[in-house]
């Protein structure tokens, strides 16, 4: 299978790869995929509170190099946007980015699952405040 | 992969160059080795008769060769000339022999039974077999790629006409005892089939000794050219029939009718010749090599997994998962380097290995592995390099992987709800 320059670039140099304290009140966590699909990707946001701008993004993958490269420009494309901003990336963005073949699309589903869990756990912490009470977007 | 790049690596105190891309997939298929080449050369240009010509020079030329052909591959595998038929290679091979012997046993009975773990070739002849009628036993095999020999005795009935299982394996290399099954074979009057494709010319292969019937081969896997192979029919103790699948001007003695491709036969007799002349220090080389190999990986990383036994295995195979990394991510950073995964996202249906998977592996452990194939014109410096370059990434790709990190930490993966996607 013939990579994409993009998707060399990422996976040769990946960013924003590590990990954040999970634990951490501004910290949302997102693990999706599972090891017997031989996909997982962890995607880590801290938001600020007050303004809710996603201010720093962490990923790691186990997966194919189509899967790293999506979760890799997942946190670049996440960082600097709100939480709700971050919410409209959708699968097919990252598809036409990286220009992914059919067999690779579901590795983008997994880095827009990655995003939308990682969101989704950082406004459980936040449940009662304003955050919270904004509607998660349907997924497409 | 087009280019050609030249390397170094470093090796103790010695440092040796290698020419990239290396080649270590030496069970999908081999380069023609040069002295086969120069061998089938003569059969394109001036002797280019059809050996089925009875009435001229050129077509006595094409016979005699082809002869000589089937003499060499007969000497190999302790068979006599007479009970090789040519073919376009093993898939056709397994094809005849499986469907063949099925037709014209069927009054005798309707049962095959063969092993999960053999090539599509033989496993989809089956399938095949099972829609017309016939009922088909797959056999499992062991955490090793084994089958067991009880399991075997139990399988076969009064309906049993057949019994098909490989010699060598094309993904774990690990060798059936196939000696054992063919007696277990023989003493209940049943036929046995073994495609030992991977196994010819490797290691010492006995049509007598291993009590095999019908046995498929092909030259692309022992260093001569694709689309020409052979089925060995044993034509005494017992005798075996086989009903022809294609035919035509009755040519192979009927079991095989077609013009034959007499460069490509050339080829494959002057393969088997060089295999038998070389076998014996080749495999020790081979061997050497491979369990460099795998010292190597084993010294410099943690959480790798030997996939099937290393005791009964062909000397250049080596088939290993490095657990927590997926393989075709690994594939990709090693891309100067052929080998190949079992890995689901590195095949077309994105399911894994299912050779690893009869073994007991989990799918995650499939995922991750990775079979390299030491050949012939493999290098001390090659391996050198390959292992170096798969360390790398491998420690590479785990700062990436969340279950390598998971599972540092103490954390046990398989108490976590996954939310999978439907994969
Ligand atoms: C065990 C085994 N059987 C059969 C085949 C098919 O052989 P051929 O490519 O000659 O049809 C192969 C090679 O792909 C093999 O490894
Ligand atoms: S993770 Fe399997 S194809 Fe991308």
């Amino acid at each position: 299978m013939a990579y994409s320059n993009k998707v060399i670039d990422h996976y040769n140099n990946p960013r924003n790869v590590g990990t954040l304290d999970k634990g951490s009140n501004d910290v949302g966590t997102g693990l999706v995929g599972a090891p017997e699909c031989g996909d997982v990707m962890r995607l880590q946001i801290r938001v600020n509170p007050d303004t809710q701008v996603i201010e720093e993004a962490k990923f790691k993958t186990f997966g194919c190099g189509s899967a790293i490269a999506s979760s890799s420009l997942a946190t670049e494309w996440v960082k600097g946007k709100t939480v709700n901003e971050a919410l409209t990336i959708k699968n097919t963005d990252i598809v036409k980015e990286l220009s992914l073949p059919p067999v690779k699309i579901h590795c983008s589903v997994l880095a827009e699952d990655a995003i939308r869990a990682a969101i989704g756990d950082w406004k459980k912490k936040h449940a009662g405040s304003e955050a919270a009470a904004e509607p998660v977007q349907a997924k497409a | 992969m087009s280019t050609t790049a030249v390397a170094t690596t470093t090796n103790g105190n010695a440092s040796a160059s290698v020419k990239l891309p290396i080649y270590m997939d030496n069970h999908a298929t081999t380069p023609v080795d040069p002295r086969v080449l120069e061998a089938m050369l003569p059969y394109f240009k001036n002797h280019f008769g059809n050996a089925a010509s009875r009435n001229h020079q050129f077509g006595w030329e094409a016979e005699q060769a082809v002869e000589k052909a089937r003499e060499q591959i007969a000497k190999l595998v302790g068979a006599s000339a007479k009970e090789m038929i040519f073919t376009s290679g093993a898939t056709e091979s397994d094809n005849l022999a499986i469907k063949g012997v099925a037709e014209m046993y069927r009054e005798k009975g309707n049962h095959i039974i063969t092993a999960a773990t053999e090539h599509k070739a033989v496993l989809d002849t089956c399938k095949r077999l099972e829609k017309n009628g016939y009922r088909v036993t797959y056999l499992p095999v062991g955490a090793d790629g084994l089958v067991s020999l009880d399991d075997l005795k139990r399988a076969i009935d009064d309906k049993t006409i057949l019994v098909t299982i490989m010699y060598a394996n094309n993904e774990i290399g690990v060798l059936q005892p196939v000696a054992e099954i063919g007696k277990i074979c023989h003493e209940k009057g049943v036929l046995f089939h073994s495609d030992a494709v991977q196994a010819i010319g490797k290691v010492p292969v006995n049509v007598i000794k291993d009590n095999i019937d019908l046995m498929s081969i092909t030259a692309h896997k022992i260093y001569g050219p694709k689309g020409v192979g052979a089925l060995y029919v044993r034509r005494k103790n017992p005798r075996v029939q086989i009903t022809a699948q294609i035919d035509g001007g009755g040519h192979e003695r009927g079991m095989r009718s077609g013009t034959l491709n007499v460069p490509g036969i050339v080829g494959l007799g002057a393969a088997c010749e060089i295999a038998m002349n070389d076998m014996p220090e080749e495999s020790k080389r081979l061997a050497y090599l491979r369990d460099k190999l795998r010292k190597k990986l084993e010294d410099n990383l943690d959480e790798i997994h030997i996939n099937g036994t290393m005791e009964h295995r062909l000397p250049g195979n080596l088939n290993m998962s490095f657990v927590y990394v997926e393989g075709e991510s690994l594939l990709m950073g090693i891309n100067d380097i052929a080998v190949s995964s079992g890995s689901a996202c590195t095949s077309a249906t994105l399911e894994p290995s299912y050779v690893l998977k009869a073994l007991g592996l989990g799918d995650d452990v499939a995922h991750s592995s990775i079979r390299f194939g030491i050949g012939r014109f493999n290098t001390e410096a090659e391996v050198d390099y390959v292992a170096d370059k798969l360390i790398d990434t491998v420690k590479k790709l785990r700062e990436l992987s969340p279950l390598y990190e998971m599972v540092k930490e103490g954390i046990d993966l398989k108490k976590i709800q996954w939310a999978a996607e439907g994969h």
